[in-house]
């Protein structure tokens, strides 16, 4: 029996077990944003500690960025202050980053791959729960809290328990118009979202084989929304590709050797698992959630649930989801009214995002009840678009085209919903007041099916646009 | 304050309800700040007050459960975003410890890294303990991690939390940053074996 990576890097990382009985984990690479790390630094600060590796350490701006207007200081003093913290943290303790005054600024899981930054056989760590989009390469990657971040500065290491494994195989091929976004909705629905609370989830299978990179992030990214921490992908010649290259890849020799490394760290043909889960590529439609949690999600073509049809635990949720979302039971998805689409986040804020967004947009018309926006999620995405012409493809239609950040994926910026506005959105998650309004309504889909909601005003198959 | 936690006493909050998320705890609007200082404030703030600010029905705004410092609650409690601001606002709110069916990984990991117990039941437990502190709020509660317990009134029930949770709310060695920099020497023996620390040379 072979081992599987998590087992393998989680070894290789192990400094010690504690006495408690976790692992004291080794950290290859530490990322930070503008949100939870200014309390660690305030914390290693007071104990009179440094930063043990600050270039193993990596910063950016990407949660509290207005797209539109950027100019300093802030409108928001709170958000000049809080981007005026990490400004300073970052100087004096010596850690690179990437402010709005580089060209690399974008929310932390986008500029970390593309910078290669991120790579296999590596453990990851960021005080954000959406770390384990990083797990797209092979890497071990975790969301922290502050209290950990204040230990990864100090110690580079961080005291953890080891979950189980589960290996989440999809096999086959995707039909048209169907999208990695709409794997990871399916498979949240199906294992539920507190059904990976213990456990990594391997990303595996023929499906998710022959996704690109930037496919593999979505998936990967949403792993927490299926309550697992970490969910990672074997690394192969596709992730070997993507590195290539990139400002902080190895070069030459050096990323020869590296992928002898990354290979030995895959695991093997007959490794084991805590649990399997096999699902087929077939049974996936274009997914739309339709509640107040990311499992409440379903096909374009099917109908919300009846609640005789839904778990007894579930029942409670999905009675509240039906009041604050004011949908019907038994009533379809697809025509539901919207008033706002947003295209952007860490989920789908990569090129590929919005290059199949543009394809479903290009030479059509947002509807006239749609604000629509456009938000890449890093100023290389932002770059890349425009040199492709895809931002007037955007604009033509009647998208705004925005500055990079994580923009109304959250509403810690000034993009946010509006009272009871519906938005279809590309972003991860649907929480009752997450884009910014306390009682905004949320349907997460991909961005194909968030263009195509835009252009009919209404939630649509992406499927009869093409 | 003694970092021990085998006892953690207090009356109890329940906050009824599956997959309460973090953004619930504690709006993302409101983590525009650089200390914790004041979060408090912003606990479970939309579901507490309407959009004038005025408080609307909510535990948190119920006269008889003022004071408590054990929050009891359901399936998925602190799901979604990361944020320590979520436990840092309950915890300054005055929550000592929590007794919940399930809880999202992340957050159960901050809350001992506050030193606040987050300790499991069955759901009928926590449904009879739900309604008995409705109906009886002044009630004191035991959370009693050497023998995993909990007491109220003349009731008792056994939870479970990780075993490293436990020891270190036990012991007191919650705060691991003294237990991890112990061992520089290990960490430095171990970073030095990894391809990516010598740039793969």
């Amino acid at each position: 029996m072979s081992e599987n990576l998590f087992n393998k890097v989680w070894k290789l990382h192990t400094v010690k077990t504690l006495d408690t009985g976790q692992s004291q984990l080794f950290i290859g690479l530490h990322l930070l944003h503008e949100v939870t790390s200014p309390q660690a630094f305030q914390m290693i600060e007071e104990r009179g500690l440094k930063v043990l590796h600050p270039e193993r350490t990596f910063a950016t701006v990407d949660h509290i960025v207005p797209t539109q207007n950027q100019a300093r200081p802030f409108q928001d003093e709170l958000a000049e202050g809080m981007m005026a913290a990490i400004e300073e943290n970052t100087k004096k303790h010596g850690v690179q980053f990437f402010g709005l005054n580089t060209d690399y600024q974008g929310i932390v899981h986008i500029i970390g791959p593309e910078l290669g930054l991120t790579h296999p056989g590596m453990t990851i760590a960021c005080g954000d729960s959406h770390t384990s989009t990083h797990g797209a390469f092979g890497a071990i990657a975790f969301g922290i809290g502050t209290t950990q971040i204040r230990d990864v500065l100090a110690t580079q290491t961080m005291a953890i328990n080891k979950p189980k494994v589960r290996r989440v195989e999809v096999n086959g091929t995707l039909k048209p118009g169907v999208f990695s976004k709409d794997i990871i909705l399916h498979i949240i629905e199906k294992l539920g979202v507190n059904g990976g609370i213990g456990y990594a989830y391997e990303f595996a299978g023929t499906a998710i084989e022959s996704l690109s990179m930037e496919a593999r992030m979505s998936i990967c990214n949403m792993s927490i929304e299926g309550g697992a921490r970490v969910g990672y992908i074997n690394p192969d010649q596709t992730t070997f590709d993507y590195i290539k290259g990139k400002q902080y890849a190895p070069k030459g020799e050096a990323f020869d050797k590296a992928v002898d490394y990354w290979k030995s760290i895959a695991s093997g043909p007959d490794a084991e698992y805590d649990d399997v889960v096999v699902l087929d590529a077939a049974d996936i439609e274009p997914m739309v959630t339709w509640g107040i949690h990311p499992g409440q999600a379903l096909g374009v073509s099917k109908n919300i649930p009846q609640l005789s049809e839904v778990s007894e635990a579930e029942k409670g949720t999905t009675q509240k989801a039906y009041e604050h979302m004011e949908l019907e039971p038994g009533q379809p998805i697809k025509g539901t009214k919207i008033d706002v689409a947003f295209i952007g986040s860490c989920t789908n804020g990569r090129i590929s995002d919005l290059r199949e967004a543009a394809k479903v947009v290009k030479g059509r018309q947002v509807s006239p009840n749609v604000k629509a926006l456009v938000v890449p999620g890093s100023k290389q995405v932002l770059s890349q678009a425009v040199e492709e012409g895809l931002d007037k493809i955007f604009s033509d239609a009647g998208f705004e085209w925005r500055a990079a950040g994580c923009s109304m994926c959250l509403a810690m910026n000034p993009d946010k919903l509006q009272g009871r506005q519906m938005s279809a959105s590309s972003s991860n998650r649907n929480f009752i007041g997450r884009q910014g309004s306390p009682t905004g309504r949320t349907l997460l889909m991909s961005p194909a099916m968030v263009a195509a909601a835009a252009l009919a005003g209404e939630v649509a198959d992406v499927r009869e646009l093409n | 304050m003694d970092p021990k936690r085998i006892n953690t006493i207090g009356t109890g909050i329940p906050v009824p309800g599956n997959d309460i998320d973090t953004d619930r705890i504690i709006p993302a609007r409101f983590m525009k700040c650089v200390t914790f200082d004041g979060l408090e404030k912003y606990a479970f703030y939309d579901v507490r007050f309407d959009d004038k600010g005025n408080e609307i029905d909510h535990p948190f705004n119920d006269s008889k459960y003022q004071g408590g410092a054990i929050l009891i609650v359901n399936k998925n409690f602190g799901c979604g975003s990361s944020r320590e601001h979520a436990p840092q606002a309950l915890m300054r709110f005055g929550m000592k410890g929590i007794i919940g069916e399930t809880f999202a990984e992340i957050f159960a990991g901050n809350c001992t890294a506050l030193g606040i117990p987050a300790v499991r039941a069955g759901e009928s437990e926590i449904e009879a303990m739900q309604a008995y502190i409705e109906a009886n709020p002044g009630t004191e509660i035991d959370i009693n991690l050497e023998n995993k317990t909990v007491t109220y009134g003349d009731n008792s029930f056994s939870v479970d939390l990780p075993e490293s949770a436990r020891q270190d709310l036990v012991k007191g060695s919650w705060d691991t940053t003294a237990q991890l920099l112990a061992n520089s020497e290990e960490i430095k023996g171990m970073s030095d074996t990894l391809p990516y620390m010598k740039d793969y040379a």
